[in-house]
């Protein structure tokens, strides 16, 4: 909790040299103040509604506004102005009940156009189905096998202040989605847990991830390029650590990047059946356990008390050996913020994780558990 | 015939007198500002610079939870229903309210209420930490166990909230002086009225939807878990259909009190009374047919949005009609800028900038960029901070001279004024552009380009924190002492409050006054 006010002061000292940690050429991007004017059509109109609202908002503003401060100017009481007794006039008061409303129906016309065009998700190119995991985003490439998780690739010592912020600081992944240019390209997005939202301001695209629903949205990108979001939805404790990363690139770029993905998934399958080393496991099995497990049970296994059990010392990783297969495999039954991992992850990944959850953190099982064996339960159920 | 309070303890504890239980609903909320105030300042004071500095993310989102329920249901509504126990029945010419040993009831248990809320703070696993929304199935089955707590908690706010609420309408509807008709009755009354019809309208909904939640925690009922056959954005609609309202009934009774206060200062009489009310009862039925302006991003049907989107927009029709009569009452008068008038004329300002981008918010399509970023935080904060705790501040230096027979300290006000005003502003405005630029709320860290505006909002927050320090001192002394205020004390007020001696004598009328 509260870390000591200290720090706060150390802090304050510390924040003039916030501004030359980072790089001038990033002035222009850091007091950015807009809307992004966006790198799809739908983002570009979002874009002008939005601009033509606000100067609407902004005239009506200066005309009452100005008309107050004529009046706080003018008619004071210091230099000596009378008070006129006025207060009815039906006449008036009929003219700014009809005049805005004409100004809303203005307003109204082009809303409704915009929203026509974003419900308008047929005719689409490609289909991916997003799915919001607490806390990272899953992405099924629909009509082929390509899937997989994109997790933050920020390393704990930046957030913790140890290290100096990268530039795309909590905004970057160890897997974009990868997406090609100029086809339309339908969202299917949904939850397996509590409600996300997948946002990208770049391509305007915002929509809730609903456990039990599948929501639609579209998007068609029209330059290559690196997109940035965020998940926008309250979900736990890491709703500010999932971040989202599209990288829209040509089309044969993309052709080669799924091929490449398709091989990877293949060769992936065909480790299943190779024995691996203790060490081996235990190196893949720290990489996973911090990209899966750490956000719950912390980096260094004592957890949360209270709320995300510990792994150093707990009866599950020190205990059978098919106890722990089941609750990673099919999550728990008690506490549903324990996922079933099974289908997250592949048998090699499972395998090294449950082999490093048993060997580091001071427990010292001295396990090693194969890929086959993963394969084995699954297949037992 | 003159009996005055008992002493002691016994009297607060016992009293049935609104002055007095007014009084105890005004200390209340204010001890709730200061809470939910320092709980605000963690929040910045973490969101001072990128990084994890000072508190944790489990923390930092309890922090955020506890602020909007503290601030909603233990400052704003508290200090309003405060304001109408000390002013309704003198406002009407009446000796008391309707139902004065409810009346006490319906402190007293509060709290009760927030005593069991704050305690959620030392449970295992900790506070609520789902937001002020508490969205499910964050809230049921991914919360932490201090969850009933919080659920039992809502049922006793929620039951303070109606039991003043119906007891506002017994006291309007059946106390009024001879004379006094409905058309009659100053703004700030009418706007009570309204508001306590709201209040009874939509409070059970929450209680429904918080034991809805219980049910599902404890009962094994699915009302909102998809797996066994129930709907998540069920929870959403059923909340927002209380949430909507909620927020109007933080803003129309404040409608009331600038109503009251800008006459007064302007020396003339306010501009288009008749269609003050009517625009009143307009914002409180367009506010219950809204809700879903929420939710624009849960995949409704388009004809969903359409008509959302359209209802939402035409509430600004009568929101802009108060304004234009506010400002048509100062045009051509004799104005003088007090303490109250100063916060008066903050508040018309400050709240239309939240109605501008309010309106923003209703077009659909710019909500899908907009929703569940800083700039619907920067929105209801204008909306809530000017809109509420303005007029409850302008209400209180207005009011405070005819409470305790005291003058305020005119210079210490302005102190208080400039340095709020300045600190909302500096607070709040940089959160449009975080908003726009991309920065989502809820969220205890960021990246570096939302760096600088955060660090201004911070300092913004710290000086706002600071000058309430200064009310409260101003408050006290002013209970405790100083100039003997006259019975009108201000130039020219209007209403029978100002008939009475300052400070207010312990029973008032208790022969009607006869309005002509």
């Amino acid at each position: 909790m509260l870390r000591g006010f200290d720090r706060l002061f150390a802090l304050l000292a510390a924040s003039l040299s916030v501004q030359s940690v980072l790089a001038e050429e990033q002035a222009v991007e850091r007091w950015g103040v807009n809307m992004p004017k966006g790198v799809t059509e739908v983002a570009q109109t979002t874009y002008e509604l939005h601009m033509l609202i606000f100067w609407i908002c902004v005239a009506i503003g200066a005309l009452v506004f100005g008309v107050m401060f004529y009046s706080m100017w003018r008619h004071r009481k210091s230099k000596g102005y009378k008070a006129a007794q006025f207060h009815e006039s039906t006449a008036v008061e009929l003219v700014w009940t009809i005049i805005p409303t004409v100004i809303l129906i203005l307003m109204a016309i082009p809303a409704t156009k915009t929203l026509y065009e974003i419900y308008d998700t047929d005719k689409a190119d490609l289909d991916i189905m997003i799915t919001g995991y607490q806390w990272k985003w899953k992405y099924d490439y629909i009509g082929s096998d390509v899937t997989f998780f994109s997790n933050l690739s920020t390393p704990r010592s930046q957030i913790n202040n140890e290290q100096p912020k990268s530039p795309n600081y909590l905004l970057e992944v160890d897997e974009p989605l990868v997406v090609p240019i100029k086809k339309k390209i339908r969202f299917l997005i949904t939850a397996n847990d509590v409600i996300h939202a997948w946002w990208v301001p770049d391509l305007a695209v915002k929509k809730d991830a609903i456990p039990g629903f599948i929501n639609e949205s579209w998007t068609r990108i029209e330059e290559p390029g690196i997109y940035r979001g965020q998940c926008a939805e309250l979900c736990g404790k890491d709703h500010g650590f999932m971040p989202i990363v599209v990288k829209a690139v040509p089309q044969e770029e993309y052709n080669a990047w799924l091929d490449g993905r398709v091989a990877s998934a293949v060769k992936m399958r065909e480790l299943t059946g190779k024995t691996f080393t203790f060490d081996e496991l235990f190196a893949q099995g720290e990489k996973v356990y911090n990209s899966m497990c750490a956000a719950c049970h912390q980096p260094n296994g004592k957890g949360v008390p209270g709320v995300f059990p510990a792994i150093a010392g707990s009866k599950i990783a020190t205990g059978p050996l098919n106890t722990h297969l089941d609750i990673v495999i099919d999550g728990s039954q008690v506490n549903p913020a324990m996922q079933a991992f099974g289908e997250q992850l592949s048998e090699v990944d499972i395998a090294a994780v449950i082999t490093y959850q048993r060997n580091a953190f001071g427990n010292e099982m001295g396990d090693t558990v194969q890929p086959v064996d993963i394969l084995n339960f699954k297949n037992k159920q | 015939m003159a009996h005055g309070p008992q002493t002691g303890l016994k009297r607060w504890l016992y009293t049935t007198n609104h002055k007095d239980i007014g009084t105890l609903y005004l200390w209340f909320s204010f001890a709730m500002f200061f809470l939910g105030g320092c709980m605000a300042l963690i929040i910045r004071a973490e969101l001072f610079e990128p990084g994890l500095q000072i508190v944790q993310p489990e923390f930092f989102n309890q922090m955020t939870t506890m602020h909007g329920l503290i601030m909603v249901f233990g400052a704003v509504m508290p200090a309003f229903v405060g304001l109408a126990n000390w002013m309704v029945p003198m406002m009407i010419g009446a000796p008391d309210m309707a139902l004065p040993r409810m009346n006490n009831w319906s402190f007293w248990i509060l709290p009760f209420g927030f005593a069991m809320l704050a305690s959620t703070l030392f449970m295992e696993g900790g506070a609520p930490n789902f937001g002020w929304t508490f969205y499910a199935p964050l809230s049921t089955e991914y919360a932490p166990p201090s969850v009933t707590f919080f659920i039992f908690s809502i049922h006793i706010l929620g039951a303070s909230s109606i039991m003043g609420a119906i007891n506002i309408i017994a006291t309007i509807l059946n106390m009024r002086a001879p004379g006094m008709t409905l058309m009659k009755m100053p703004l700030f009354v009418w706007t009570w009225l309204i508001t306590a019809y709201l209040l009874i309208a939509v409070m059970p909904v929450l209680a429904g939807v918080v034991t809805m939640m219980l049910m599902d925690i404890h009962f094994g009922t699915s009302f909102f878990s998809a797996a066994g056959g129930g709907d998540p954005v069920l929870f959403q609609h059923v909340f927002w259909f209380f949430g909507h309202p909620e927020v109007y009934i933080m803003i129309l009774p404040a409608f009331g009190i600038i109503s009251a206060i800008i006459p007064t200062f302007t020396r003339k009489p306010l501009f288009g009374y008749s269609s003050m009310v009517y625009a009143t009862a307009a914002i409180a039925f367009l506010s219950m047919i809204v809700w879903a302006h929420h939710m624009f991003t849960v995949g409704m049907p388009i004809a969903g949005e359409l008509f959302f989107m359209y209802a939402t927009m035409l509430i600004s029709v009568p929101t802009g009609v108060k304004i234009f009569n506010w400002v048509s009452t100062m045009f051509r008068g004799s104005m003088t800028f007090e303490t109250p008038m100063l916060f008066a004329i903050a508040f018309i300002i400050l709240f239309a900038i939240g109605g501008f981008s309010g309106l923003m918010l209703a077009i659909a399509p710019a909500d899908f960029q907009y929703h569940d970023t800083y700039f619907v935080v920067a929105h209801f904060h204008y909306v809530l901070v000017p809109g509420a705790i303005f007029s409850i501040t302008a209400g209180v230096y207005y009011w405070l001279p005819k409470w305790t027979g005291n003058m305020y300290n005119e210079t210490m006000g302005k102190v208080h004024f400039w340095l709020a005003f300045i600190g909302l502003n500096l607070t709040f405005f940089p959160m449009h552009f975080v908003g726009l630029a991309g920065m989502p709320r809820r969220i205890p860290d960021y990246a570096l380009q939302f760096a600088d505006f955060n660090q201004m909002a911070s300092m913004g927050a710290f000086l706002f924190g600071a000058a309430q320090v200064v009310f409260l001192f101003n408050v006290v002394r002013t209970v405790m002492g100083g100039k003997k205020a006259t019975d009108k004390v201000w130039d020219n007020p209007e209403g029978l409050e100002w008939t009475v001696p300052s400070p207010a004598p312990y029973h008032t009328f208790s022969t009607p006054p006869v309005i002509r």
